[in-house]
Protein backbone atom coordinates (compact mmCIF):
# COMPACT_ATOMS: atom_id res chain seq x y z
CA UNK A 1 0.00 0.00 0.00
CA UNK A 2 2.84 2.33 0.77
CA UNK A 3 4.21 1.83 -2.70
CA UNK A 4 0.82 2.87 -4.08
CA UNK A 5 1.15 6.26 -2.46
CA UNK A 6 4.82 7.03 -2.66
CA UNK A 7 5.51 7.03 -6.43
CA UNK A 8 2.93 9.75 -6.96
CA UNK A 9 4.53 11.83 -4.26
CA UNK A 10 8.12 11.57 -5.35
CA UNK A 11 7.12 12.13 -8.96
CA UNK A 12 6.35 15.73 -8.08
CA UNK A 13 9.30 17.79 -7.10
CA UNK A 14 8.83 19.70 -3.91
CA UNK A 15 6.02 17.60 -2.43
CA UNK A 16 8.14 16.84 0.61
CA UNK A 17 9.04 20.47 1.02
CA UNK A 18 5.39 21.49 0.82
CA UNK A 19 4.37 18.87 3.39
CA UNK A 20 7.11 20.23 5.62
CA UNK A 21 5.63 23.71 5.33
CA UNK A 22 2.38 22.32 6.75
CA UNK A 23 4.36 20.94 9.70
CA UNK A 24 6.01 24.33 10.08
CA UNK A 25 2.63 26.00 10.31
CA UNK A 26 1.67 23.70 13.17
CA UNK A 27 4.94 24.36 14.95
CA UNK A 28 4.28 28.10 14.67
CA UNK A 29 0.83 27.66 16.22
CA UNK A 30 2.30 25.87 19.22
CA UNK A 31 1.40 28.04 22.16
CA UNK A 32 1.17 27.79 25.93
CA UNK A 33 -2.23 26.06 25.90
CA UNK A 34 -0.88 23.51 23.51
CA UNK A 35 1.95 22.57 25.81
CA UNK A 36 -0.63 21.57 28.41
CA UNK A 37 -2.16 19.16 25.93
CA UNK A 38 1.28 17.75 25.19
CA UNK A 39 2.08 17.24 28.84
CA UNK A 40 -1.26 15.59 29.54
CA UNK A 41 -0.63 13.26 26.60
CA UNK A 42 2.57 12.15 28.28
CA UNK A 43 1.11 11.93 31.78
CA UNK A 44 -1.81 9.73 30.84
CA UNK A 45 0.11 6.51 30.09
CA UNK A 46 2.48 7.16 32.99
CA UNK A 47 -0.46 7.46 35.38
CA UNK A 48 -1.97 4.26 34.01
CA UNK A 49 1.36 2.54 34.40
CA UNK A 50 1.65 3.53 38.03
CA UNK A 51 -1.97 2.94 39.01
CA UNK A 52 -2.58 -0.32 37.19
CA UNK A 53 0.86 -1.65 36.33
CA UNK A 54 2.36 -1.00 39.70
CA UNK A 55 -0.73 -0.66 41.93
CA UNK A 56 -2.96 -3.44 40.58
CA UNK A 57 0.21 -5.33 39.68
CA UNK A 58 0.99 -5.68 43.38
CA UNK A 59 -2.29 -7.62 43.78
CA UNK A 60 -1.90 -9.61 40.54
CA UNK A 61 1.66 -10.64 41.18
CA UNK A 62 3.77 -12.14 38.43
CA UNK A 63 2.43 -13.33 35.09
CA UNK A 64 3.26 -16.52 33.23
CA UNK A 65 3.58 -15.97 29.49
CA UNK A 66 2.37 -18.58 26.95
CA UNK A 67 6.02 -19.53 26.36
CA UNK A 68 6.47 -20.24 30.05
CA UNK A 69 8.47 -17.16 31.00
CA UNK A 70 7.47 -15.31 34.16
CA UNK A 71 7.43 -11.50 34.22
CA UNK A 72 6.21 -8.76 36.54
CA UNK A 73 2.76 -7.32 35.77
CA UNK A 74 4.15 -3.82 35.25
CA UNK A 75 6.55 -5.14 32.61
CA UNK A 76 3.56 -6.74 30.92
CA UNK A 77 1.37 -3.63 31.01
CA UNK A 78 3.99 -0.98 30.19
CA UNK A 79 4.46 -1.90 26.48
CA UNK A 80 0.68 -1.86 26.05
CA UNK A 81 0.55 1.62 27.57
CA UNK A 82 3.22 2.70 25.14
CA UNK A 83 1.27 1.30 22.19
CA UNK A 84 -1.99 2.87 23.29
CA UNK A 85 -0.38 6.23 23.98
CA UNK A 86 1.13 6.15 20.48
CA UNK A 87 -2.40 5.49 19.26
CA UNK A 88 -3.95 8.26 21.36
CA UNK A 89 -1.33 10.82 20.35
CA UNK A 90 -1.76 10.05 16.67
CA UNK A 91 -5.54 9.96 16.83
CA UNK A 92 -6.08 13.17 18.79
CA UNK A 93 -4.07 15.11 16.23
CA UNK A 94 -5.55 13.43 13.16
CA UNK A 95 -9.18 13.30 14.26
CA UNK A 96 -10.26 16.21 16.44
CA UNK A 97 -7.62 18.72 15.41
CA UNK A 98 -7.63 17.72 11.77
CA UNK A 99 -11.41 17.90 11.51
CA UNK A 100 -11.49 21.29 13.24
CA UNK A 101 -8.88 22.70 10.90
CA UNK A 102 -10.67 21.36 7.85
CA UNK A 103 -14.29 22.13 8.66
CA UNK A 104 -14.26 25.05 11.06
CA UNK A 105 -11.04 26.95 10.77
CA UNK A 106 -11.12 26.54 6.98
CA UNK A 107 -7.38 26.32 7.27
CA UNK A 108 -6.93 23.99 4.34
CA UNK A 109 -8.95 26.19 2.00
CA UNK A 110 -6.26 28.81 2.47
CA UNK A 111 -3.48 26.29 2.00
CA UNK A 112 -4.99 24.85 -1.16
CA UNK A 113 -4.86 28.26 -2.83
CA UNK A 114 -1.07 27.81 -2.72
CA UNK A 115 0.92 25.11 -4.55
CA UNK A 116 0.25 22.73 -1.62
CA UNK A 117 -1.94 19.77 -2.64
CA UNK A 118 -4.44 17.80 -0.50
CA UNK A 119 -2.22 14.72 -0.19
CA UNK A 120 0.63 16.99 0.92
CA UNK A 121 -1.55 18.49 3.63
CA UNK A 122 -2.48 14.97 4.74
CA UNK A 123 1.19 13.98 4.85
CA UNK A 124 2.19 17.15 6.67
CA UNK A 125 -0.52 16.74 9.28
CA UNK A 126 0.44 13.11 9.72
CA UNK A 127 4.10 14.00 10.11
CA UNK A 128 3.10 16.54 12.73
CA UNK A 129 0.98 14.00 14.59
CA UNK A 130 4.01 11.71 14.52
CA UNK A 131 6.31 14.29 15.98
CA UNK A 132 3.84 14.81 18.78
CA UNK A 133 3.10 11.12 19.34
CA UNK A 134 6.77 10.18 19.27
CA UNK A 135 7.62 12.70 21.93
CA UNK A 136 5.17 10.91 24.22
CA UNK A 137 6.62 7.55 23.25
CA UNK A 138 10.23 8.61 23.83
CA UNK A 139 9.44 10.09 27.24
CA UNK A 140 7.48 7.02 28.25
CA UNK A 141 10.31 4.70 27.20
CA UNK A 142 12.71 6.67 29.36
CA UNK A 143 10.35 6.03 32.29
CA UNK A 144 10.23 2.33 31.42
CA UNK A 145 14.02 2.07 31.35
CA UNK A 146 14.30 3.95 34.63
CA UNK A 147 11.82 1.56 36.23
CA UNK A 148 13.83 -1.36 34.86
CA UNK A 149 10.87 -2.63 32.84
CA UNK A 150 13.00 -2.96 29.71
CA UNK A 151 16.59 -2.47 28.58
CA UNK A 152 17.87 0.66 26.79
CA UNK A 153 18.60 -1.24 23.55
CA UNK A 154 15.15 -2.81 23.53
CA UNK A 155 13.66 0.60 24.27
CA UNK A 156 15.28 1.92 21.08
CA UNK A 157 13.72 -0.85 19.01
CA UNK A 158 10.40 -0.32 20.78
CA UNK A 159 10.60 3.36 19.87
CA UNK A 160 10.81 2.47 16.19
CA UNK A 161 7.80 0.21 16.64
CA UNK A 162 5.88 2.98 18.42
CA UNK A 163 6.60 5.26 15.46
CA UNK A 164 5.09 2.68 13.13
CA UNK A 165 2.04 2.34 15.41
CA UNK A 166 1.66 6.13 15.32
CA UNK A 167 1.77 6.22 11.54
CA UNK A 168 -0.81 3.48 11.25
CA UNK A 169 -3.30 5.12 13.62
CA UNK A 170 -2.56 8.57 12.21
CA UNK A 171 -3.38 7.42 8.69
CA UNK A 172 -6.51 5.63 9.85
CA UNK A 173 -7.65 8.56 11.99
CA UNK A 174 -7.28 11.01 9.16
CA UNK A 175 -9.20 8.79 6.77
CA UNK A 176 -12.00 8.39 9.34
CA UNK A 177 -12.14 12.14 9.98
CA UNK A 178 -12.95 12.82 6.35
CA UNK A 179 -16.16 10.84 6.85
CA UNK A 180 -17.20 12.67 10.02
CA UNK A 181 -20.19 14.95 9.65
CA UNK A 182 -20.15 16.71 13.02
CA UNK A 183 -18.42 16.70 16.36
CA UNK A 184 -20.97 14.16 17.63
CA UNK A 185 -19.53 11.57 15.28
CA UNK A 186 -16.28 11.78 17.18
CA UNK A 187 -17.96 10.19 20.19
CA UNK A 188 -17.99 7.02 18.11
CA UNK A 189 -14.26 7.23 17.54
CA UNK A 190 -13.70 7.92 21.23
CA UNK A 191 -15.79 4.88 22.20
CA UNK A 192 -14.00 2.66 19.70
CA UNK A 193 -10.69 3.97 20.97
CA UNK A 194 -11.62 3.20 24.57
CA UNK A 195 -12.83 -0.30 23.69
CA UNK A 196 -9.54 -0.93 21.91
CA UNK A 197 -7.66 0.40 24.91
CA UNK A 198 -9.43 -2.02 27.28
CA UNK A 199 -9.55 -5.17 25.18
CA UNK A 200 -6.42 -5.29 23.03
CA UNK A 201 -4.43 -7.55 25.27
CA UNK A 202 -3.50 -4.44 27.20
CA UNK A 203 -4.31 -5.53 30.75
CA UNK A 204 -4.79 -9.26 30.30
CA UNK A 205 -3.29 -11.60 27.73
CA UNK A 206 -5.63 -12.25 24.79
CA UNK A 207 -5.41 -15.94 25.67
CA UNK A 208 -7.67 -15.17 28.60
CA UNK A 209 -10.65 -14.59 26.26
CA UNK A 210 -12.90 -17.27 24.73
CA UNK A 211 -11.62 -18.30 21.31
CA UNK A 212 -14.11 -16.31 19.16
CA UNK A 213 -13.51 -13.14 21.13
CA UNK A 214 -9.82 -13.79 21.09
CA UNK A 215 -9.85 -14.08 17.32
CA UNK A 216 -11.68 -10.75 17.14
CA UNK A 217 -9.26 -9.06 19.53
CA UNK A 218 -6.25 -10.30 17.63
CA UNK A 219 -7.59 -8.71 14.44
CA UNK A 220 -7.67 -5.19 15.90
CA UNK A 221 -4.91 -2.72 15.13
CA UNK A 222 -4.14 -1.94 18.76
CA UNK A 223 -3.71 -5.63 19.56
CA UNK A 224 -1.18 -5.92 16.73
CA UNK A 225 0.59 -2.84 18.07
CA UNK A 226 0.66 -4.13 21.64
CA UNK A 227 1.86 -7.52 20.44
CA UNK A 228 4.70 -5.95 18.48
CA UNK A 229 5.89 -3.58 21.15
CA UNK A 230 5.52 -6.12 23.95
CA UNK A 231 7.54 -8.73 22.05
CA UNK A 232 10.28 -6.17 21.56
CA UNK A 233 10.31 -4.82 25.10
CA UNK A 234 10.22 -8.16 26.96
CA UNK A 235 12.00 -10.18 24.27
CA UNK A 236 10.81 -13.00 22.03
CA UNK A 237 10.34 -11.44 18.58
CA UNK A 238 9.23 -13.97 15.97
CA UNK A 239 7.23 -14.35 12.75
CA UNK A 240 4.04 -13.14 14.39
CA UNK A 241 5.69 -9.74 14.80
CA UNK A 242 6.44 -9.65 11.07
CA UNK A 243 2.68 -10.01 10.56
CA UNK A 244 2.17 -7.11 12.98
CA UNK A 245 4.52 -4.90 10.96
CA UNK A 246 2.89 -5.75 7.63
CA UNK A 247 -0.57 -5.20 9.17
CA UNK A 248 0.37 -1.76 10.53
CA UNK A 249 2.05 -0.72 7.28
CA UNK A 250 -1.10 -1.67 5.40
CA UNK A 251 -3.33 0.34 7.77
CA UNK A 252 -1.06 3.34 7.29
CA UNK A 253 -0.96 3.08 3.50
CA UNK A 254 -4.68 2.56 3.08
CA UNK A 255 -5.50 5.31 5.57
CA UNK A 256 -3.26 7.90 3.95
CA UNK A 257 -4.49 7.08 0.46
CA UNK A 258 -8.13 7.37 1.48
CA UNK A 259 -7.46 10.58 3.41
CA UNK A 260 -5.74 12.25 0.45
CA UNK A 261 -8.50 11.30 -1.97
CA UNK A 262 -11.31 12.25 0.36
CA UNK A 263 -9.74 15.63 1.12
CA UNK A 264 -9.49 16.33 -2.57
CA UNK A 265 -13.14 15.42 -2.94
CA UNK A 266 -14.25 17.52 0.02
CA UNK A 267 -12.12 20.59 -0.53
CA UNK A 268 -11.68 20.81 -4.32
CA UNK A 269 -15.31 20.80 -5.32
CA UNK B 1 -0.81 38.29 -23.50
CA UNK B 2 -3.94 36.43 -22.43
CA UNK B 3 -3.54 35.25 -18.85
CA UNK B 4 -6.96 33.69 -18.45
CA UNK B 5 -8.71 32.05 -21.34
CA UNK B 6 -12.07 30.32 -21.01
CA UNK B 7 -14.35 28.93 -23.70
CA UNK B 8 -17.68 27.34 -22.94
CA UNK B 9 -16.62 26.93 -19.32
CA UNK B 10 -19.13 24.90 -17.32
CA UNK B 11 -19.36 24.02 -13.63
CA UNK B 12 -22.10 21.63 -12.59
CA UNK B 13 -22.79 20.48 -9.07
CA UNK B 14 -25.21 17.74 -8.17
CA UNK B 15 -28.51 18.91 -9.51
CA UNK B 16 -27.64 22.39 -10.69
CA UNK B 17 -25.43 24.27 -13.08
CA UNK B 18 -23.49 27.06 -11.41
CA UNK B 19 -21.57 28.22 -14.49
CA UNK B 20 -23.25 27.61 -17.80
CA UNK B 21 -20.82 27.95 -20.67
CA UNK B 22 -18.99 31.26 -20.33
CA UNK B 23 -16.27 32.74 -22.55
CA UNK B 24 -13.74 34.98 -20.85
CA UNK B 25 -10.36 36.43 -21.78
CA UNK B 26 -8.29 38.44 -19.34
CA UNK B 27 -5.19 40.24 -20.58
CA UNK B 28 -2.05 41.05 -18.62
CA UNK B 29 -2.30 44.24 -16.56
CA UNK B 30 -6.04 44.41 -16.82
CA UNK B 31 -8.51 44.85 -13.98
CA UNK B 32 -11.34 42.53 -14.85
CA UNK B 33 -14.62 42.23 -12.99
CA UNK B 34 -17.33 39.62 -12.64
CA UNK B 35 -20.48 41.46 -11.71
CA UNK B 36 -23.69 39.73 -10.75
CA UNK B 37 -26.25 39.01 -8.06
CA UNK B 38 -25.75 36.28 -5.46
CA UNK B 39 -25.81 32.86 -7.07
CA UNK B 40 -24.86 34.14 -10.51
CA UNK B 41 -21.86 31.81 -10.65
CA UNK B 42 -19.13 34.36 -9.88
CA UNK B 43 -17.50 32.47 -7.01
CA UNK B 44 -17.65 29.14 -8.84
CA UNK B 45 -15.88 30.78 -11.75
CA UNK B 46 -13.27 32.24 -9.42
CA UNK B 47 -12.63 28.87 -7.81
CA UNK B 48 -12.09 27.30 -11.20
CA UNK B 49 -9.65 30.06 -12.15
CA UNK B 50 -7.95 29.57 -8.78
CA UNK B 51 -7.38 25.89 -9.69
CA UNK B 52 -9.18 24.54 -6.64
CA UNK B 53 -12.29 23.43 -8.48
CA UNK B 54 -12.07 21.28 -11.61
CA UNK B 55 -14.26 22.52 -14.49
CA UNK B 56 -17.08 20.20 -15.55
CA UNK B 57 -16.75 21.19 -19.19
CA UNK B 58 -15.25 23.62 -21.65
CA UNK B 59 -11.74 24.99 -22.05
CA UNK B 60 -9.81 26.78 -19.32
CA UNK B 61 -6.21 27.94 -19.63
CA UNK B 62 -4.50 29.98 -16.92
CA UNK B 63 -1.08 31.51 -17.65
CA UNK B 64 -1.13 29.25 -20.72
CA UNK B 65 -1.32 26.12 -18.55
CA UNK B 66 -3.94 23.51 -17.80
CA UNK B 67 -5.41 23.86 -14.27
CA UNK B 68 -5.98 20.12 -13.96
CA UNK B 69 -2.43 19.18 -14.83
CA UNK B 70 -0.42 22.17 -13.64
CA UNK B 71 -2.48 23.24 -10.61
CA UNK B 72 0.49 23.72 -8.24
CA UNK B 73 2.52 25.59 -10.87
CA UNK B 74 -0.33 27.94 -11.68
CA UNK B 75 -1.26 28.52 -8.06
CA UNK B 76 2.36 29.46 -7.35
CA UNK B 77 1.76 32.53 -9.53
CA UNK B 78 -1.73 33.43 -8.29
CA UNK B 79 -2.82 35.42 -5.26
CA UNK B 80 -6.22 34.52 -3.88
CA UNK B 81 -8.39 36.61 -1.61
CA UNK B 82 -11.47 34.46 -0.89
CA UNK B 83 -14.92 35.76 -0.15
CA UNK B 84 -14.75 34.64 3.47
CA UNK B 85 -11.53 35.34 5.31
CA UNK B 86 -9.85 32.04 6.12
CA UNK B 87 -6.98 33.49 8.08
CA UNK B 88 -5.16 31.29 10.55
CA UNK B 89 -6.64 32.20 13.93
CA UNK B 90 -3.94 30.35 15.83
CA UNK B 91 -1.22 32.60 14.44
CA UNK B 92 -0.37 36.26 14.78
CA UNK B 93 -0.87 38.79 12.01
CA UNK B 94 2.75 38.59 10.89
CA UNK B 95 2.90 34.80 11.22
CA UNK B 96 -0.10 34.55 8.94
CA UNK B 97 2.03 36.07 6.20
CA UNK B 98 5.30 34.29 6.96
CA UNK B 99 3.76 30.80 7.26
CA UNK B 100 1.73 31.39 4.11
CA UNK B 101 4.89 32.38 2.28
CA UNK B 102 6.40 29.05 3.31
CA UNK B 103 3.62 27.21 1.45
CA UNK B 104 5.07 28.80 -1.67
CA UNK B 105 8.57 27.71 -0.73
CA UNK B 106 9.72 31.27 -0.09
CA UNK B 107 12.87 31.29 2.12
CA UNK B 108 12.25 32.37 5.71
CA UNK B 109 14.36 35.49 5.49
CA UNK B 110 12.62 36.69 2.34
CA UNK B 111 9.27 35.81 3.90
CA UNK B 112 9.95 37.98 6.94
CA UNK B 113 11.05 40.92 4.83
CA UNK B 114 8.06 40.61 2.53
CA UNK B 115 5.69 40.28 5.48
CA UNK B 116 6.95 43.57 6.87
CA UNK B 117 6.58 45.31 3.52
CA UNK B 118 3.06 43.98 3.05
CA UNK B 119 1.99 44.88 6.57
CA UNK B 120 3.13 48.38 5.78
CA UNK B 121 1.27 48.30 2.48
CA UNK B 122 -2.04 47.38 4.12
CA UNK B 123 -1.37 49.56 7.19
CA UNK B 124 -1.24 46.80 9.75
CA UNK B 125 2.33 47.23 10.98
CA UNK B 126 1.13 48.26 14.43
CA UNK B 127 -0.88 45.06 14.78
CA UNK B 128 1.88 42.77 13.50
CA UNK B 129 2.16 40.78 16.74
CA UNK B 130 -1.51 40.75 17.56
CA UNK B 131 -3.64 37.67 17.15
CA UNK B 132 -6.04 37.66 14.22
CA UNK B 133 -9.22 37.18 16.23
CA UNK B 134 -9.57 40.69 17.73
CA UNK B 135 -8.97 42.48 14.42
CA UNK B 136 -11.87 44.37 12.86
CA UNK B 137 -13.49 43.11 9.67
CA UNK B 138 -11.63 45.68 7.61
CA UNK B 139 -8.29 44.74 9.13
CA UNK B 140 -8.89 41.04 8.51
CA UNK B 141 -9.74 41.79 4.92
CA UNK B 142 -6.59 43.84 4.46
CA UNK B 143 -4.57 41.04 6.00
CA UNK B 144 -6.18 38.54 3.63
CA UNK B 145 -5.26 40.80 0.73
CA UNK B 146 -1.71 41.12 2.02
CA UNK B 147 -1.55 37.34 2.32
CA UNK B 148 -2.66 37.01 -1.30
CA UNK B 149 0.32 39.16 -2.31
CA UNK B 150 2.99 37.30 -0.39
CA UNK B 151 4.18 35.33 -3.43
CA UNK B 152 4.26 38.43 -5.66
CA UNK B 153 1.53 37.01 -7.88
CA UNK B 154 0.94 37.89 -11.51
CA UNK B 155 -2.80 37.57 -11.11
CA UNK B 156 -4.71 38.47 -7.97
CA UNK B 157 -8.16 36.93 -7.58
CA UNK B 158 -10.45 38.88 -5.27
CA UNK B 159 -13.84 37.42 -4.45
CA UNK B 160 -16.02 40.26 -3.19
CA UNK B 161 -13.10 42.10 -1.64
CA UNK B 162 -15.14 44.74 0.17
CA UNK B 163 -18.37 42.97 1.08
CA UNK B 164 -19.31 43.72 4.67
CA UNK B 165 -16.83 46.55 5.17
CA UNK B 166 -17.66 50.02 6.38
CA UNK B 167 -17.10 52.93 3.95
CA UNK B 168 -13.67 53.90 5.35
CA UNK B 169 -12.38 50.36 5.21
CA UNK B 170 -13.84 49.96 1.73
CA UNK B 171 -12.08 53.03 0.40
CA UNK B 172 -8.79 51.96 1.91
CA UNK B 173 -9.07 48.57 0.19
CA UNK B 174 -9.94 50.24 -3.11
CA UNK B 175 -7.02 52.56 -2.84
CA UNK B 176 -4.62 49.65 -2.21
CA UNK B 177 -6.07 47.66 -5.08
CA UNK B 178 -5.73 50.67 -7.34
CA UNK B 179 -2.07 50.90 -6.42
CA UNK B 180 -1.57 47.24 -7.27
CA UNK B 181 -3.17 47.85 -10.62
CA UNK B 182 -0.78 50.72 -11.24
CA UNK B 183 2.10 48.37 -10.49
CA UNK B 184 0.92 46.22 -13.37
CA UNK B 185 -0.67 43.39 -11.38
CA UNK B 186 -3.60 41.78 -13.16
CA UNK B 187 -6.70 41.97 -10.98
CA UNK B 188 -9.71 39.72 -11.33
CA UNK B 189 -12.52 40.52 -8.96
CA UNK B 190 -16.12 39.69 -8.32
CA UNK B 191 -18.47 42.18 -6.80
CA UNK B 192 -22.07 43.18 -6.59
CA UNK B 193 -21.15 46.74 -5.79
CA UNK B 194 -21.53 48.89 -8.84
CA UNK B 195 -19.33 51.67 -7.55
CA UNK B 196 -16.60 49.12 -6.91
CA UNK B 197 -16.79 47.87 -10.47
CA UNK B 198 -16.80 51.43 -11.82
CA UNK B 199 -13.84 52.37 -9.62
CA UNK B 200 -11.61 49.42 -10.29
CA UNK B 201 -12.50 47.57 -13.46
CA UNK B 202 -11.22 48.30 -16.95
CA UNK B 203 -13.55 45.69 -18.29
CA UNK B 204 -16.27 43.55 -16.82
CA UNK B 205 -18.87 40.95 -17.52
CA UNK B 206 -22.30 40.86 -15.97
CA UNK B 207 -23.28 37.33 -14.96
CA UNK B 208 -26.75 36.08 -14.24
CA UNK B 209 -27.87 32.48 -13.78
CA UNK B 210 -24.44 31.14 -14.70
CA UNK B 211 -24.31 32.98 -18.01
CA UNK B 212 -22.66 36.16 -19.20
CA UNK B 213 -25.41 38.63 -20.09
CA UNK B 214 -23.27 41.66 -20.95
CA UNK B 215 -19.63 42.53 -21.42
CA UNK B 216 -17.59 45.70 -21.82
CA UNK B 217 -16.04 48.64 -20.01
CA UNK B 218 -18.19 50.24 -17.31
CA UNK B 219 -18.78 53.27 -19.57
CA UNK B 220 -19.65 51.17 -22.60
CA UNK B 221 -22.13 49.11 -20.59
CA UNK B 222 -23.84 52.23 -19.28
CA UNK B 223 -24.03 53.61 -22.82
CA UNK B 224 -25.41 50.38 -24.17
CA UNK B 225 -27.83 49.32 -21.48
CA UNK B 226 -28.87 52.57 -19.88
CA UNK B 227 -29.31 56.22 -20.76
CA UNK B 228 -26.98 59.04 -19.94
CA UNK B 229 -29.08 60.31 -17.09
CA UNK B 230 -31.78 59.08 -14.76
CA UNK B 231 -34.56 61.19 -13.24
CA UNK B 232 -36.01 59.93 -9.98
CA UNK B 233 -39.50 61.23 -9.22
CA UNK B 234 -41.33 60.74 -5.94
CA UNK B 235 -45.03 61.44 -5.66
CA UNK B 236 -46.95 61.90 -2.43
CA UNK B 237 -49.44 59.14 -3.07
CA UNK B 238 -49.96 55.57 -1.96
CA UNK B 239 -49.16 54.14 -5.34
CA UNK B 240 -46.83 55.65 -7.89
CA UNK B 241 -48.58 53.63 -10.62
CA UNK B 242 -51.18 56.26 -11.43
CA UNK B 243 -48.49 58.59 -12.71
CA UNK B 244 -46.92 56.04 -14.97
CA UNK B 245 -49.42 56.65 -17.77
CA UNK B 246 -49.14 60.40 -17.44
CA UNK B 247 -45.37 60.15 -17.86
CA UNK B 248 -45.52 57.99 -20.96
CA UNK B 249 -43.12 59.11 -23.63
CA UNK B 250 -40.87 61.10 -21.35
CA UNK B 251 -37.47 59.51 -21.88
CA UNK B 252 -36.55 56.16 -23.35
CA UNK B 253 -37.69 53.94 -20.55
CA UNK B 254 -39.67 54.23 -17.37
CA UNK B 255 -39.59 52.07 -14.30
CA UNK B 256 -42.12 52.14 -11.47
CA UNK B 257 -40.80 51.26 -8.03
CA UNK B 258 -42.92 51.11 -4.88
CA UNK B 259 -41.66 54.51 -3.71
CA UNK B 260 -40.56 56.29 -6.86
CA UNK B 261 -40.54 56.37 -10.62
CA UNK B 262 -37.31 56.22 -12.61
CA UNK B 263 -37.09 57.91 -15.99
CA UNK B 264 -34.19 56.84 -18.18
CA UNK B 265 -33.41 59.88 -20.31
CA UNK B 266 -30.70 61.45 -22.42
CA UNK B 267 -31.07 64.86 -20.80
CA UNK B 268 -32.38 65.11 -17.25
CA UNK B 269 -33.23 68.82 -17.31
CA UNK B 270 -35.25 68.46 -20.49
CA UNK B 271 -37.18 65.62 -18.93
CA UNK B 272 -37.90 67.59 -15.75
CA UNK B 273 -39.15 70.46 -17.90
CA UNK B 274 -41.46 68.06 -19.71
CA UNK B 275 -42.78 66.71 -16.40
CA UNK B 276 -43.60 70.25 -15.29
CA UNK B 277 -45.20 71.03 -18.68
CA UNK B 278 -47.56 68.09 -18.06
CA UNK B 279 -48.52 69.79 -14.80
CA UNK B 280 -47.32 66.93 -12.66
CA UNK B 281 -45.89 67.95 -9.33
CA UNK B 282 -43.72 65.30 -7.74
CA UNK B 283 -42.74 65.77 -4.10
CA UNK B 284 -39.12 65.34 -5.01
CA UNK B 285 -37.05 65.31 -8.16
CA UNK B 286 -33.53 63.99 -8.49
CA UNK B 287 -31.48 64.10 -11.66
CA UNK B 288 -28.40 61.89 -11.59
CA UNK B 289 -25.92 60.28 -13.92
CA UNK B 290 -26.72 56.80 -14.94
CA UNK B 291 -24.61 54.26 -13.10
CA UNK B 292 -23.60 50.68 -13.50
CA UNK B 293 -26.29 49.92 -10.96
CA UNK B 294 -28.93 50.89 -13.49
CA UNK B 295 -27.30 48.58 -16.02
CA UNK B 296 -27.06 45.82 -13.50
CA UNK B 297 -30.66 46.03 -12.37
CA UNK B 298 -31.84 46.36 -15.94
CA UNK B 299 -29.97 43.22 -16.94
CA UNK B 300 -30.49 41.02 -13.89
CA UNK B 301 -33.85 42.31 -12.74
CA UNK B 302 -35.04 43.63 -9.41
CA UNK B 303 -36.27 40.35 -8.04
CA UNK B 304 -34.33 39.14 -5.07
CA UNK B 305 -32.27 36.06 -5.83
CA UNK B 306 -30.60 34.01 -3.16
Amino acid sequence: MVTLVLPRLVSFEGAGRRSASVVERNAASLRTAYWLVLISGFLEPVLYLFSIGVGVGALVGDLTLPDGRIIGYAAFVAPAMLASSAMTGALSETTFNFFGKMKFMKLYDGMLATPVRPIEIALGELAWAMIRGNLYAAAFLVVMVLMDLTTPSRALAAFAAAVLVGFAFGGAGMALSTYMRSWQDFDLIASAQFALFLFSGTFVPAQAYPSILRWLVEATPLYRSVDLIRAISIGGVGWVQAVDVVYLLAVFGIGLTIAGRRMEKLLCK
Amino acid sequence: MTLIHARGLVKRFEGFTAVDGIDVDVERGEAFGFLGPNGAGKSSTMRMIGCVSPPTGGVLRILDMDPLRDGPKIRARLGVCPQLDNLDLELTVRENLTTYARFFGIPRKVARRRADELLDFVQLTERADSKVEPLSGGMKRRLTIARALVNEPEIVLLDEPTTGLDPQARHLVWERLFRLKQQGVTLVLTTHYMDEAEQLCDRLVVMDGGKIVAEGSPRALIDEYSTREVVELRFNVESQDVFADKLAGVGERLEVLPDRILLYVADGDDAVAEVQRRALSPASVLVRRSSLEDVFLHLTGRTLVD
